[in-house]
């Protein structure tokens, strides 16, 4: 749905997404293949919220051919990654790196459904001590139709 | 003129859904049925003067009264007649203006359909859906007039997004607000409830379809949504977990909770307070969407421009809407008795863990979607999180709710017996189990990704353990002569879940084999040149100038074969539009059972050839098809029988 | 218990709200940029044609002096904006100014200068895929680096320098720099 939903008034709604271009392209299909999946990681700076891997912008664009450079000299993805961090800081990344910052991002769904268990569990506990709880005694006035009751069915 | 009367039938709105959202309240708290009785024709009223507004301002699209300036922004005299109308809402102001309608007739349809409905709660629910109109009302009133006009007018309009200039334009917006604005009637009714200090099985009764239409609604807007995005944009993305999209997604993740422990209400009495949570939330999470989208607090491809007159404005709502009815449920909810007991091992047991799960799935996305604003806020730096992230941490999540719709509806209620039901369901596991195998053997093991095996073998758990559950409840393998006639006598409720679950199981063969094994194909293609893609033989045999209403498109002409034989002709476009001057790509597509042939033509290069882009997209019809499975097993249980013959009155004296 | 478990919505909710007003008061277009305080990238940028052949831009022209290191192209709309305040710096004599041409055609570069006005003492070259304007974390045209004396960048402005920025941030930042 990228781009559309109810997207509607659009500031800078850039042309279709044609990104990566046949001349940018590697050789080696290998490599190729490595450098679309780190360009779908790492996020386009101008553009509103795309990696660079779809993103037609100039800077993606070279970026792209850039990181394509340092894969053809033989950098590995985290190479790769650190380049480019150490350039633009980690919001380029698409997916955030594990430390302190992003520490409740990473742990928050963790912790929400160890914590919503906990909720059921306790749910459970509760339930059952309600079960297991004698029964209020009755009123007089249910005694006495409990009476009549007995008196009833013993005739 | 017409845009003033517009103007001003907006203002008397307001004025009727003020009253309509005081004196009902008033005459339910001291039993006075003639004030109560003012909810049901203030809410035609108020439908009738917004149906007005609405009317108005597409008159003025229809007519290109220029003299309007949302008019003038976002049309032009060339656009297609559709486009003329469905421009109405392609912008701010108007989409506003039509959320506000669909609540509207929301409140109407409770007055029309609500008859037997008991006088104190229809009063309290209509009283708070008025409140809501107020709100935006105030809000469209104030900051965002759609009938603003221009002096002088301009000779035309600016014209609208070529992107925006598709059927999708007409028929996802809409869905989508019904859908949002449909969860204010859960809504409504659970502040009602509250309010009255009693939930049971009869206002579960009441929520139930009104939520269920909700959820129809949204399911489709979403899944339009995805397949607008998917023929348009030109890379054979359909979801790429923009704030946006999630924003829509979010509510739906509760809605289906709702939808689930609404029936826990109904059957068993059980779960309310918990429902009646859900029933805020949802609509809440509503509301967040658009005060995400229209705000500018977190960036998305998509969003309104912005203004931070209206983020206050929205904010502001945002906060008397879920702040005020949360703290009413803090006050209200340790009051409500629990209700019917059942063992953690039980229908219920089950559906509360996929609630769970669901809920915390809700929770996840809107971590996801916020954490850049929190980061930000706290001075920690600037953070992104996109589509690794949450492929990473939602779909884990959602894995063992699978597992678990699977074995939910085989249980009884109030006990079920695990052991038992799991045995009835191993041979469905080794299918699973096989499934996997054989999906990693074909992939050729790990030259594939990892998780195709789970992804299928989920689907294929899911959708033969629903296809058991329905055999098993038509009696094919105990009375195979009678089972044609209890398939008959099954009811709607049961169809549509049956349904819907299966279409999960199908969206998630989809959603797997896209995700995984799609084969893309750039390069520049020469005229005649051939290039095989999924088995395809694909051959670029001309481009040419297509003239359009307003732009000129490049039409280029593919041959495809399968083994040496010419079988069909595929035409994508490149278009230029001429007001605004922008290009858009119109990919061709060749749908099979197996997957999508999908072709983008782009620019003329200087080796002579085009820059051609061919895409094979396995099971991308699954994905629609499980959507639309979804979407009719909603259909058909929203015409259950109950739901139509509506909720019996109340048995008297049961509080709850 | 019971109650404090239907108190948390509401309070989940109020810390979320202050989220919001928070965040409609931050830009997340607002990028700040991770080379403060690190050392000008190596480069070593051909000059501008007609500006002589000594005139472009290397590491070393960074060291020694504060200055401000200015990245432009003929492309660039909000350039045009800026750059009457730039000929005004220069004629002041507040910092030498000293630039990058990114992305763009050196002729066209060279053009553009005659035609606004030429306040930059050296002009690099950088083309496509402009490998020095990435090594700087440059986002987009126009931006502007405060350099000190041993090459050090100190501070990044994005968009057009207009003249109540330039006394009120960027010159004192210079003035303090240039004090060290």
């Amino acid at each position: 749905m990228r781009r559309l939903v109810l997207a509607l008034a659009l500031l800078s709604f850039s042309a279709p997404a044609f990104a990566v271009n046949p001349d940018e392209m590697l050789k080696d299909p290998a490599q190729e293949h490595r450098a679309r999946e780190l360009g779908k990681d790492l996020r386009c700076l101008v553009c509103q919220n795309q990696s660079i891997d779809d993103s037609d912008a100039d800077l993606a664009k070279d970026l792209r051919v850039i990181v394509r450079e340092r894969i053809a000299k033989g950098d590995s993805d985290d190479q790769v990654r650190k380049f480019v961090v150490d350039r633009y800081g980690d919001y380029v990344l698409l997916k955030p790196p594990f430390k302190a910052s992003t520490l409740a991002l990473w742990l928050g769904p963790v912790a929400l459904f160890v914590g919503a268990l906990a909720v059921i569990v306790g749910f459970y506990r509760r339930r059952r001590t309600a079960e297991a709880a004698p029964p209020p005694p009755l009123s007089v006035e249910e005694q006495k139709r409990l009476d009549k009751l007995l008196k009833e069915s013993e005739r | 003129m017409i845009a003033e009367i517009g103007h001003f039938a907006l203002v008397l709105a307001m004025c009727v859904a003020l009253v309509q959202a005081i004196v009902p309240l008033i005459g339910a708290k001291r039993g006075n049925a003639a004030w109560m009785g003012v909810s049901g024709p203030a809410s035609s009223l108020q439908f009738l003067f917004i149906a007005v507004a609405f009317g108005a301002l597409t008159n003025a699209y229809v007519t290109s009264d220029f003299s309007v300036m949302n008019v003038a922004q976002n049309s032009h005299t060339d656009k297609p007649m559709l486009y003329k109308v469905a421009g109405v809402w392609g912008n701010h102001e108007g989409s506003l203006l039509l959320w506000i309608t669909i609540l509207s007739l929301f409140g109407f349809a409770v007055t029309l359909f609500g008859r037997n409905l008991p006088p104190g709660l229809k009063a309290r629910a209509l009283a708070v859906q008025a409140m809501i109109a107020v709100g935006f009302l105030a809000f469209i009133l104030i900051t965002s007039n759609p009938f603003a006009r221009l002096e002088p007018p301009p000779v035309n309009g600016q014209g609208l997004n070529p992107m925006l200039q598709d059927p999708g334009l007409a028929f996802h917006p809409p869905f989508l607000y019904l859908g949002y604005v449909g969860f204010s009637m859960a809504f409504s009714f659970a502040i009602a409830a509250l309010l009255e200090g009693r939930v049971d099985a009869a206002w579960a009764r009441w929520v139930r379809p009104w939520t269920l239409a909700a959820w129809i609604f949204l399911t489709s807007g979403i899944i339009l949504g995805s397949w607008w995005a998917y023929y348009t944009l030109g890379w054979g993305g359909w979801w790429y977990w923009d704030p946006v999209e999630n924003a829509s997604f979010m509510p739906w993740l509760a809605g289906t909770a709702l939808l689930h422990s609404a029936i826990v209400v109904e059957k068993r009495d059980a779960l309310k307070s918990w429902t009646i949570l859900l029933a805020i939330v949802t609509f809440g999470l509503s509301l967040l969407g658009t005060f995400l989208v229209r705000s500018g607090v977190l960036t998305s491809v998509h969003a309104f421009a912005t203004d931070p007159a209206r983020g206050v404005f929205v904010l502001l709502l945002l906060c008397l809407a879920v702040g005020g009815s949360l703290t009413l449920y803090a006050v209200r909810a340790p009051s409500m008795k629990m209700g019917g007991l059942f063992s953690p091992i039980s229908r219920e047991g089950a559906l509360l863990l996929n609630n769970v799960l669901m809920a915390t799935g809700a929770a996840t996305v809107l971590l996801g979607t916020l954490y850049p604003l929190i980061a930000d806020a706290l001075n920690l730096g600037k953070v992104s999180v996109g589509p690794p992230f949450f492929n990473a941490v939602f779909l884990p999540l959602m894995a063992p709710m699978v597992l678990v719709m699977a074995a939910a509806p085989m249980l009884s209620w109030k006990r079920g017996d695990l052991a038992g039901v799991l045995g009835r369901l191993k041979f469905v596991a080794a299918l699973a189990v096989a499934a996997a195998m054989a999906v990693w053997f074909l992939q050729g093991g790990s030259a594939g990704p990892w998780w195709t095996g789970a992804g299928f073998a989920l689907a294929v758990w899911l959708g033969l353990g629903t296809l058991l559950d329905f055999a098993e409840r038509i009696g094919l393998f105990a009375r195979p002569s009678q089972a044609l006639g209890r398939a008959a006598r099954l009811p709607n409720s049961a169809w549509g879940m049956l349904l819907a679950h299966f279409g999960l199981a199908v969206f998630i063969v989809g959603l797997t084999a896209s995700s995984a094994w799609t084969t893309e194909h750039i390069q520049s293609q020469k005229m005649g040149e051939t290039i095989m893609v999924g088995g395809f033989g694909i051959t670029l045999k001309a481009v040419d100038e297509v003239p359009g209403p307003n732009y000129t498109a490049s039409r280029a002409t593919f041959e495809i074969s399968k083994d040496g034989k010419v079988i069909d002709v595929m035409q994508p476009e490149k278009r230029q539009y001429r007001q605004p001057p922008r290009p858009t790509t119109t990919a061709a597509i060749r749908s099979g059972l197996l997957g999508d042939l999908y072709v983008v033509i782009g620019d003329a290069d200087a080796k002579g050839g085009y820059v051609t882009r061919l895409y094979f997209n396995p099971c991308i019809p699954w994905l629609w098809a499980g959507g639309a499975l979804l979407v009719l097993g909603g259909l058909i249980s929203l015409a259950d029988r109950r739901h139509r013959v509506g909720a019996p009155a109340r048995a008297a004296g049961a509080k709850a | 218990m019971r109650r404090l478990l239907t108190l948390l919505p509401v309070a989940i909710f109020a810390v979320l709200a202050l989220f919001f007003l928070k965040g409609l008061t931050l830009n997340p277009r607002d990028i700040p940029s991770v080379l403060i305080d690190r050392p000008v990238p190596e480069m070593n940028l051909a000059p501008l044609p007609g500006r002589g052949e000594a005139s472009g831009l290397s590491t070393d022209n960074l060291k020694g002096r504060v200055s401000l290191v200015n990245i432009y192209g003929s492309w660039c709309i909000s350039c045009v904006q800026e750059h009457p305040y730039l000929m005004e710096i220069k004629k002041r004599g507040d910092v030498v100014i000293q630039a990058i041409d990114w992305r763009d055609d050196p002729v066209l570069g060279a053009a553009w200068l005659k035609k606004n006005g030429d306040p930059y003492e050296r002009v690099g070259v950088d083309p496509p895929p402009g490998r020095t304007a990435v090594d700087f974390g440059v986002t987009g045209a126009p931006e502007s680096f405060i350099v000190d004396k041993a090459g050090v960048i100190r501070y990044k402005h994005v968009g057009p320098i207009n003249p109540e920025l330039w006394a009120k941030t960027l010159l004192p930042i210079i003035r303090e720099l240039e004090k060290k």
